[in-house]
């Protein structure tokens, strides 16, 4: 029975709320635990952008309260959890990781967030990530880059990326910071730092979980998810956050499975796909060698092995740079510095001198520089060059998976083409930072659900992940792959602790 | 299709983002390093092939023309609306004068 503090920071979702349900420890015990460790990293990590101790605690004696009174606790009852800063939560401020929303205090909660409240989940506080989630490393945020908790075995303290967008969710839930946080995912940026840092996180089918309430990127791509230290604690979280909700038009009207309860890493009867165009050339050989580890585990797990194509894969990735910034340069045109957020009147300045000064002062260059793209690709003449044409595009990259799962139940790749990089290395070249994306891209311009879990270390001792994509609504067939492997990786490598 | 200078200050101004003429230099080569990449989508054959619209069959609603059916979306909640403006005068939101 753990009794230490570190002992329960060491606590996933499942084992705390099942801890406090016994009453092993309560949880106010918990919130204290893991505020201590957030307070203790925050200098060295910076993987918060406000930290909200009081609120983990006030919603730690909620549940120890129903406890005494024998009431249900809750799918997360007395799991304090951190929430990625583009979730609005209602009082606390929200700010994208950027500039011109530095102060904003939403006056609602996100539906995400208030459904996880609902559960009996508390607050840490809000965490860092890529300035309005645009970034592969979390060092776009205007407050800072979030710093690994890993290091590479070399004896080197190089500060590696935890990953991005959800950078701050991934160092927090592998640094113990918290034991789980929420995610959202675009383009890959919750199985992106999840694979960086040796944890699990799923996307959901597209309209699993409500866009309500989170700051919007692209619209039609963004989904929230959560990052957590197993697959069972996806499984938990996820149903706590997903559900249909009639405040987002593309929400899906449909009951919530009890996916925790269908967990099987039992594979048999079961195909899963190898995509033959992800083994591109000059894939990272520890990376191809752990693809191969994944295949032969799933095997093991009964699962049949088949080779499937997904031709337009090599156009995924400028498909999503024409339509993500397109939408992004939509969504963003709210910022005007007139209903919330910064505003930078210069002397003299009218209505529009007023737009541009406070859209230049508020955004970062890689959100000017995505906003730039959107509205060239949008404008009266390129339009169909550039957006209709990626528009069509992803219809045929969505038909390539809707062919692959008639020979196959799941997807099996690796989740980035390398392992962590160090902070810097990659920020002079746009394009070089896009690419890590090249594996996660595709899922998210399909709606696929899709997770990545921890697969094993590098030659440098850094995490690799392999993410499992499936078909649309089929989280369980993800999961059940990903605890596949779980069951055979036996990952339980956590970084060593030096901050 | 690649970008001038002139077409970089067109676009900075269609998006209302003010940016310096050591900015716009810097961002030409970078923008046309991203539009000559996403060029290649033009090599795809897309005879017959709809534009993606929704990744996920889904049936737009509508929701129960009632009032404040849900507050939260609802009216009537004049000062939470305008809880974060910049400069909110006489319950409307402030903005430099716009007519002379």
């Amino acid at each position: 029975m753990p009794n230490s503090s570190d002992s329960l920071t060491d606590l996933g979702i499942a084992a705390i709320r099942d801890g406090v349900a016994k009453g092993d420890f309560t949880a106010v015990e918990v919130a204290e635990a893991f505020n201590a460790n957030v307070a203790a990293a925050q200098d060295a990590l910076n993987a918060f952008i406000v930290t909200t101790p009081e609120m983990a605690l006030e919603a730690a004696r909620a549940t120890d309260a129903r406890r005494a009174a024998g009431q249900p606790l809750g799918k997360m009852g007395g799991v304090p959890i951190g929430m990625k800063d583009l979730f609005a939560t209602k009082g606390v401020q929200t700010t994208a990781a950027s500039h011109i929303l530095e102060g904003f205090k939403p006056e609602y909660e996100s539906t995400v967030g208030q459904k996880l409240w609902d559960a009996g989940a508390g607050m840490l506080g809000k965490l860092n990530l890529d300035q309005f989630a645009m970034g592969s490393s979390n060092e776009t945020s205007y407050f800072g880059n979030v710093i690994s908790p890993w290091r590479r075995n070399d004896g080197g303290n190089a500060p590696l990326a935890p990953g991005g967008s959800s950078g701050g969710s991934s160092a927090a839930v592998s640094a113990r910071l918290c034991p789980a946080a929420t995610g959202t995912d675009t383009g890959g940026s919750i199985r992106q730092p999840a694979a960086f840092t040796g944890i699990s996180g799923i996307k959901p089918t597209y309209g699993r979980c409500s866009r309500w309430g989170i700051v919007a990127f692209a619209s039609s791509l963004d989904q929230a998810g959560p990052m957590a230290r197993d697959v069972r604690d996806c499984a938990i979280m996820l149903e706590a956050m997903a559900g249909f909700d009639p405040k987002d038009s593309t929400s899906l009207d449909l009951p919530v499975p009890e996916w925790e309860a269908g967990l099987s890493g039992d594979l048999k009867g079961k195909k899963v796909g190898i995509p033959r165009e992800y083994r591109v050339d000059g894939l990272d050989a520890d990376v191809a060698a752990s693809w191969d580890r994944g295949i032969e585990w799933l095997k093991d797990a009964g699962a049949e092995v088949v080779d499937v194509s997904l031709p337009h894969t090599k156009y995924a990735l400028p498909t999503y740079y024409i339509i993500a910034p397109a939408e992004a340069s939509s969504n963003l045109a709210r910022y005007d510095g007139v209903r919330y957020g910064l505003r930078d009147l210069p002397e003299g300045a009218g209505l529009q001198d007023m737009y541009a000064a406070t859209r230049a002062a508020g955004f970062g260059a890689e959100v000017k520089r995505r906003i730039m793209i959107g509205t060239y690709v949008l404008s009266a003449g390129f339009y169909d060059a550039y957006y209709t044409q990626a528009q069509k595009v992803r219809t045929l990259i969505s038909h390539d998976f809707k062919n692959a799962f008639t020979q196959c139940d799941v997807i099996l790749a690796p989740t980035a083409p390398t392992a962590a990089f160090g902070l810097g290395e990659m920020v002079s070249d746009p394009l070089a930072m896009y690419l890590n994306d090249v594996f996660a891209v595709p899922a998210s311009l399909a709606g696929l659900p899709a997770m990545s879990v921890p697969a094993g270390l590098n030659r440098e001792g850094l995490p690799l992940g392999l993410q499992i994509v499936g078909k649309p609504f089929d989280e369980q067939g993800v999961l059940n792959a990903g605890l596949a492997i779980e069951q055979r990786a036996g990952f339980a490598a956590r970084p060593q602790r030096w901050w | 299709m690649s970008v001038d200078t002139a077409t970089v200050a067109k676009i900075a101004s269609l998006a209302r983002i003010k940016v310096s003429e050591a900015e716009l230099e810097a961002m030409v080569p970078e923008l046309n390093g991203i539009l000559a990449w996403v060029e290649q989508l033009g090599e795809v054959d897309v005879t017959g092939i709809e534009p993606m619209t929704a990744v996920i069959e889904n049936k737009l609603r509508l929701r129960d023309d009632v009032i404040d059916a849900d507050p939260l979306t609802g009216g009537g909640r004049r000062d939470a609306v305008l809880a974060n403006a910049p400069a909110a005068e006489h319950g409307f939101f402030g903005v430099p004068k716009v007519i002379e």
